[in-house]
């Protein structure tokens, strides 16, 4: 036994001095992104072209990278959120100001993702992609016109239907179903919005994230609200898929790239922020996720089937009646409170 | 004879029952879609990403220099700890013993979140540090637990000889104490090593952005689909653990086999 | 020989990272505001107000009990008789038995729980045998019955080794005394096994409802995100909302349950060995 402590803490040491050497010190930069969102590849060019090294986190929904941002002490170089939260963490000041002169790709950028309302001068945010909210289904499993929310609380498809596990994008269906805006600040409408989410729970399969391209793919459930980046990558993998902007309107969202002022190194952060947007590098990253790409010189390198895809760009006819999300200031606690009685039901 | 089948039987269904998602994992890193959904033919493309996938990699490195690091300065700290807590009187044994079963009572997840507020509170910023500290602190509980029986079955004349025949007392703890309770620092050791690499919940709360081990960087994937290469890593995983046993095995008789046994029953 | 100084940087060890911490959550349950621990030095019981006068939470904690109790009854009733299987082997026998139940939990934990979902989806093994085999598909996944699973399966070795380890320890001769004295079997069994196993039954219910009941990661990726257990509500606090005090709250409130089951438990422990004593 003796001599295989001794072995033990020869190993432990050896071990060691391989991982020390291992790690270098390189200058490093904490991204904080959403789950399946960047073609890896991409992280890697950046480290070599630039001799750093890329810490790459993940985050589920907006709600968690803004409280890790906020309180969790953890300090982020570059972050990813969306619209609503954009104008939150401006309102909060949470965000650097970003340097326009550093972002020189930012002439690659189509206007129409300029100046929007949640960052009216992009002083904070660097657009990163956009799309809507919709249904993805499986055209083998529902035989019903798939053109309206209400088909989500259609009795026909219990335990095949999939909803986003993110208060914010579930509540806005309800509410978009019942012919509200999906900002609204307004109590009874809210309550209402709620009670359909209660009646509409046992028809629930499961709420769920990103894994929903697994489901989706595996044919387990026939219907899912999903944002249309995931829809273009589930459709890739099964033909039976197809997806729908529902006539009551929908959501259409904007993640940009931002600086949290827990930012350590804002000079690298400028740069991977201006690196994501060269028109190269964006379009592999476009590629790789399928969502859609505000870079219009990243555009002209895709492949034809992407660019031609509806799904992830739709036309101005589409998107007409889409609505923005805002940030719902103090109701964020209302929001909180009517997601937790629907997910403490049984 | 009916008695023994139906003993066999419910054997193989109890490990049937263990084992099954384990040979998904190994079935599923040999899978060529990315998608859990679907089987499109034998690859072994994983194995290949798996040296790739630096995220994979990063997470296992830190895994491992964490587990290693917590190991054995919760030894260290535990054995310290163990020998004075031995020596102490009856009421200050049993209250620090009772303090020290705080962190294996609670559940994970109060630890993990008062540890989280400490760090918070003292402003320390959350990873690697803060993640080491905290698996240092809910391991060393468990190596105190393991040592401290050892040290009960201890002869006690074996020290007073030592010390009659001249040794002194840090003599007598290095030459007589340490080896005795050997095989009680060795699980403790073990146990360190097993929970901080298994540890989830407490590695979650306690991380920061600069640091994340297997279970954060599963847990991450479990939302956006895991990464086939997470699979072939944890076949790769499960055969060296099942090489190094039947090595054990076939090495050691009884002895070791004795001493595994303690690692679970303490 | 006695040096109890030795214990002494362990013990200041404790204070910082085990006795202090706790104090600050207690300390955040019973204050309101945007900062952490002495946020703002106003002592409030609205935390836990707020938690008992809102039936949702309460319903919640209901919830994670019940689950928790029923996965503590299955493995008990599954683990029993495996445990007694495995006693009553030879030695080496018995060593590549417990080998064989502790292995499993060597691999990471979530990757195992998660490959239920492989198993267990309306597309998943299970599934396509019982289809072949002309039934309808069960629903076996996002449901509670899918989380009691994963906490069964998690959690069964835990009940299955101390249990094992109890039954090894029961003197041979006792059982023999018994038989020798014209008990049958079922006899032996109640008379004297069974309430000899009693200690290691009682460290098998500690070690699976105490994780079942805290559990967040199971609910999780078993329950597909409705099933809200208590551990899932202090997550939610501390990651989603950001509401540290609320959650302090609750990780109070599940601890004081918590510590008193197993105080209650541990009454029907008869003989133990020092340290916790407390509990």
């Amino acid at each position: 036994m003796k001599i295989s402590v001794k072995t033990l803490t020869t190993l432990f040491f050896i071990l060691i001095m391989v991982f020390a050497t291992g790690c270098s010190n390189k200058p490093t930069l904490n991204v904080y992104n959403w789950g399946d969102y960047i073609d890896p590849d991409v992280i890697r060019d950046f480290e070599e072209e630039f001799n750093v090294k890329v810490n790459y986190n993940t985050f589920a929904t907006n709600e968690d990278m803004y409280v890790s941002i906020k309180k969790g002490g953890a300090s982020y170089d570059v972050a990813f959120p969306s619209d609503y939260m954009i104008e939150r963490m401006i309102n909060e000041g949470l965000l650097e100001k970003i340097d326009k002169e550093k972002i020189t790709n930012l002439k690659h950028i189509d206007d129409s993702f300029l100046n929007l309302e949640f960052d009216p001068n992009n002083d904070y945010s660097v657009p990163y992609m956009w799309g809507t909210v919709g249904i993805v289904y499986n055209k083998k499993m529902v035989d019903d016109v798939v053109d309206s929310w209400d088909i989500l609380w259609n009795e026909k498809y219990s335990g095949q239907i999939l909803m986003l596990d993110s208060q914010r994008d579930s509540i806005a269906v309800a509410l978009k179903k019942l012919g509200y805006s999906l900002n609204s600040r307004d109590m009874k409408e809210l309550e209402e919005a709620k009670n359909e989410l209660i009646k509409q729970k046992p028809l629930v399969y499961a709420y769920v994230g990103d894994e929903v391209k697994d489901l989706m793919v595996g044919e387990e459930a026939a219907l899912a609200v999903v944002w249309s980046g995931d829809a273009v990558a589930m459709i890739r993998e099964n033909e039976n898929l197809d997806y729908v902007i529902p006539k009551e309107g929908s959501n259409l969202w904007f993640d940009n790239m931002v600086i949290p002022k827990t930012c350590k190194n804002k000079e690298l952060a400028h740069e991977f922020i201006n690196f994501m947007q060269r028109p190269e590098i964006a379009a592999r990253n476009t590629e790789y996720i399928g969502y859609s790409t505000p870079n219009y010189k990243a555009i002209e390198l895709l492949p034809d089937y992407i660019v031609n895809s509806r799904v992830a760009y739709p036309t101005e006819e589409d998107i007409k009646d889409l609505e923005i999300f805002k940030d719902i200031k103090d109701f964020l606690k209302v929001y909180d409170e009517i997601w937790l009685e629907i997910k403490a039901q049984r | 004879m009916v008695d023994r089948i139906i003993k066999r039987l419910y054997t193989f269904f109890i490990v049937l029952f263990l084992y099954a998602p384990i040979l998904v994992l190994i079935v599923y890193s040999f899978n060529d879609s990315k998608y859990r959904g679907s089987w499109n033919g034998f690859t072994l493309k994983w194995y290949l990403e798996l040296l790739r996938n630096f995220e994979v990699r990063q997470a296992l490195e830190y895994t491992l220099i964490i587990a290693i690091l917590s190991a054995i300065i919760s030894t260290i700290i535990g054995t310290i700890a163990a020998i004075g807590i031995y020596g102490m009187p009856v009421f200050s044994k049993k209250v620090v013993l009772n303090l020290n079963y705080l962190p294996v009572l609670n559940p994970d997840i109060v630890t993990a979140v008062s540890l989280m507020t400490l760090f918070r509170f003292l402003r320390i910023e959350l990873g690697f540090t803060t993640m080491l500290l905290s698996h240092i602190t809910f391991c060393i509980p468990y190596v105190i637990l393991s040592i401290l029986p050892k040290l009960k079955q201890m002869n006690k004349h074996l020290i007073e000889a030592a010390m009659d025949l001249g040794a002194t007392p840090l003599y007598a703890l290095i030459k007589v104490v340490i080896p005795e309770i050997m095989p009680g620092i060795i699980t403790g050791a073990l146990i360190a090593f097993t929970l901080s690499i298994d540890d989830f919940v407490i590695s979650f709360f306690n991380s920061g952005p600069s640091v994340t081990n297997l279970s954060i960087t599963i847990f991450s994937m479990a939302r956006t689909g895991i990464n086939p290469a997470i699979n072939a890593l944890s076949t790769l995983m499960f055969i060296s653990i099942l090489a190094l046993l039947l090595i054990i095995n076939s090495r050691s008789s009884k002895s070791i086999n004795k001493k595994r046994g303690e690692l679970y029953e303490n | 020989m006695k040096i109890k100084w030795a214990s002494y940087p362990y013990v200041l060890w404790m204070i910082i990272f085990i006795i202090v911490p706790l104090g600050l959550v207690l300390l955040s349950s019973l204050t309101i505001g945007e900062g952490v621990g002495l946020g703002n030095l106003g002592f409030t019981l609205d935390n836990f107000r707020k938690f008992f006068e809102n039936e949702y939470y309460v319903e919640v904690l209901w919830a994670s009990v019940n689950l928790a109790l029923k996965s503590t009854v299955i493995s008990l009733l599954l683990g029993y008789p495996m445990a007694m299987i495995i006693a009553r082997e030879k030695i080496e026998k018995r060593n590549i038995m417990v080998l064989l139940i502790v292995i499993p939990m060597w691999m990471n934990f979530l990757l195992r729980t998660y490959a239920w979902l492989t198993l267990l989806g309306k597309n998943g093994f299970i599934n396509t045998i019982v289809t072949k085999l002309g039934f309808e598909p069960l629903d076996l996944i996002y449901n509670d019955r899918a989380v009691l699973l994963g906490m069964v399966y998690n959690f069964l070795p835990f009940m299955i080794l101390p249990i094992y380890s109890v039954l090894t320890k029961i003197d041979n001769s006792l059982i023999e005394a018994a038989e020798d004295l014209g008990a049958n079997k079922f006899n032996v069994f109640t008379k004297v096994i069974f309430p000899l196993s009693i200690p290691g039954i009682i460290t098998g219910i500690t070690m699976v409802f105490m994780p079942a009941v805290s559990t967040f990661v199971i609910s999780k990726l078993l329950g597909g995100g409705q099933y809200m257990l208590i551990g899932n509500l202090i997550e939610r606090q501390f990651i989603e909302i950001g509401d540290w005090h609320f959650g302090s709250a609750v990780s109070i409130i599940m601890m004081v349950f918590i510590l008193i089951t197993m105080a209650i438990t541990n009454k029907f422990d008869v003989d133990k060995e020092g340290g916790g004593g407390l509990w």
